[in-house]
């Protein structure tokens, strides 16, 4: 690998190290260097949103963002969602309500309904309509994934409370 | 391609001037990833600026504000004194991409780009705002309406970069608005865009600026726009001169998004809209 660079990084709360050519995105380090191949790529020009992760508790497009800028930062990522098995509420949701068909856009919608709703922890759905208009779903139409994200929102809300 | 990130603008700019080969500057890298995924570019330096603090900080200041040529979108919206201050501006910038977008597009980059249609670049002229520019031997502060030379061209020497953007501080019954028209709701690139900003006096509009975008090869500020409405208090009479100083001004091209005609006719529609908004903010009776 010709002008490689060594990366420093953490990624879903695990410290990673990984050597990328200086032009590689972080989408393609992440998929072909950490092994994270729920970061999908649709586009890879940042119109579609499947590569989705945070930087920083930042949504980003990783197809977007070099690899080595991730030096020192925080990424997250699709892998990052469930927790001790435990699949997250917006996970569970989207299965409850098929709000998938092919999922390769999936985790995108995932990561980024997942950075809404740490904002915004009741949207309506025009708010939820807003936020995910970088995630292109070509097979489900939306409506399942809005019922989901709002399902999602709910069963997070009444756990809080608790 | 070689991968700087220098602590300082003018150290970045000391790495431009040293460069023999291709350079480019990395902001929130929302255009320069594209270009480089397409093989439109080939770098053989990039530079990124995000590790210049000033470039990432948004300074208030007694002045008006600083914005680094780093700050991404969504922390423009999270600014509660810049989107009271400057809620076209912001509204614009928020304007670009999807959220994923926000987290990394900048004012900077957005006018580095010099896309004739890029929208916060009317709403940052209307409000007067200023390209703090750094090369590797001097500085220089040059109007943003100044910036962009030719689609996909800028003022900036080999050697310069832009270090922040700077906002007046809006004085009283200051408000300003921007509008453009797109076919669907989001993520598009704007057919038109408008961007006025008025300052009131007893009711009618002392001062004002007015500024398109997409209708010409660059965004342009129009000044016969704002004489139409200076001493006024945007009655039909005003607003249609306005209309008319706008539709003047567009020198635009035909393309699959809008034609000549319907260009020039939406600039003078969008530009009464506009007024609207930014006379109501800033406090006027409509």
């Amino acid at each position: 690998m010709s002008n490689a660079t060594l990366v420093s990084t953490v990624v879903n709360g695990d410290a990673v190290q990984f050597a990328c050519p200086t032009d590689e995105s972080l989408m393609t380090a992440l998929r072909d260097r950490v092994g994270l191949t729920g970061v999908k790529e649709g586009c890879g020009t940042g119109d579609c949103g499947a590569c989705s992760v945070t930087l920083d508790d930042q949504l980003v497009c990783s197809c977007l963002v070099l690899g080595v800028e991730a030096e020192g930062r925080n990424v997250g990522t699709v892998e990052g969602l469930a927790q001790d098995g435990q699949l997250h509420p917006l996970q569970e949701k989207f299965i409850e309500h098929a709000a998938l068909q092919c999922g390769i856009c999936t985790p995108g919608f995932l990561v980024a309904a997942k950075a809404l709703l740490e904002r915004n922890p009741n949207p309506d759905e025009t708010e939820i309509r807003y936020a995910l208009a970088g995630n292109l779903c070509r097979c489900t139409g939306y409506d399942k994934i809005v019922r989901a994200v709002q399902a999602a929102a709910k069963d997070m809300r009444k756990a809080k409370r608790r | 391609m070689r991968y700087e990130k220098p602590a300082s603008a003018k150290e970045a700019a000391g790495l431009l001037a040293k460069e023999k080969g291709a350079a480019f500057l990395l902001a929130g890298g929302t255009d320069l990833l594209v270009k480089l995924k397409m093989g439109m570019v080939e770098p053989d330096l990039v530079v990124d600026i995000k590790h210049i603090a000033k470039a990432n900080e948004i300074q208030t200041t007694a002045k008006g504000f600083n914005i680094g040529a780093a700050v991404p979108g969504a922390r423009l919206t999270d600014h509660k004194a810049l989107k009271k201050a400057w809620p076209g501006v912001v509204e614009a910038a928020n304007l670009i991409g999807s959220d994923q977008i926000q987290g990394r597009c900048t004012l900077a980059g957005n006018l580095c780009n010099a896309s004739p249609a890029a929208d916060s670049v009317p709403a940052m002229i209307a409000a007067g705002a200023k390209a703090v520019i750094v090369g590797a031997k001097k500085r220089r502060t040059v109007p943003v309406e100044k910036v962009a030379i030719g689609p996909g061209q800028t003022c900036l020497g080999s050697d310069e970069l832009i270090e922040s953007i700077t906002l007046p501080k809006p004085g009283p019954r200051t408000g300003d608005a921007y509008l453009r028209f797109i076919p669907r709701t989001e993520m598009d690139i704007a057919v038109v865009g408008v961007a006025v900003c008025v300052t009131l006096e007893r009711g009618r509009v002392k001062s004002a600026r007015v500024a398109l975008g997409a209708v010409a090869p660059t965004a342009v500020l129009v000044p016969a726009a704002a004489r139409a409405i200076v001493g006024t208090s945007l009655d039909d009479e005003a607003l249609e001169k306005l209309s008319r100083a706008c539709s003047a001004a567009c020198n635009p091209i035909d393309d699959k998004r809008g034609t000549v005609e319907y260009r020039t006719r939406l600039a003078g529609v969008l530009a009464k809209r506009a007024a609207k908004i930014a006379f109501l903010r800033a406090g006027g009776n409509s």
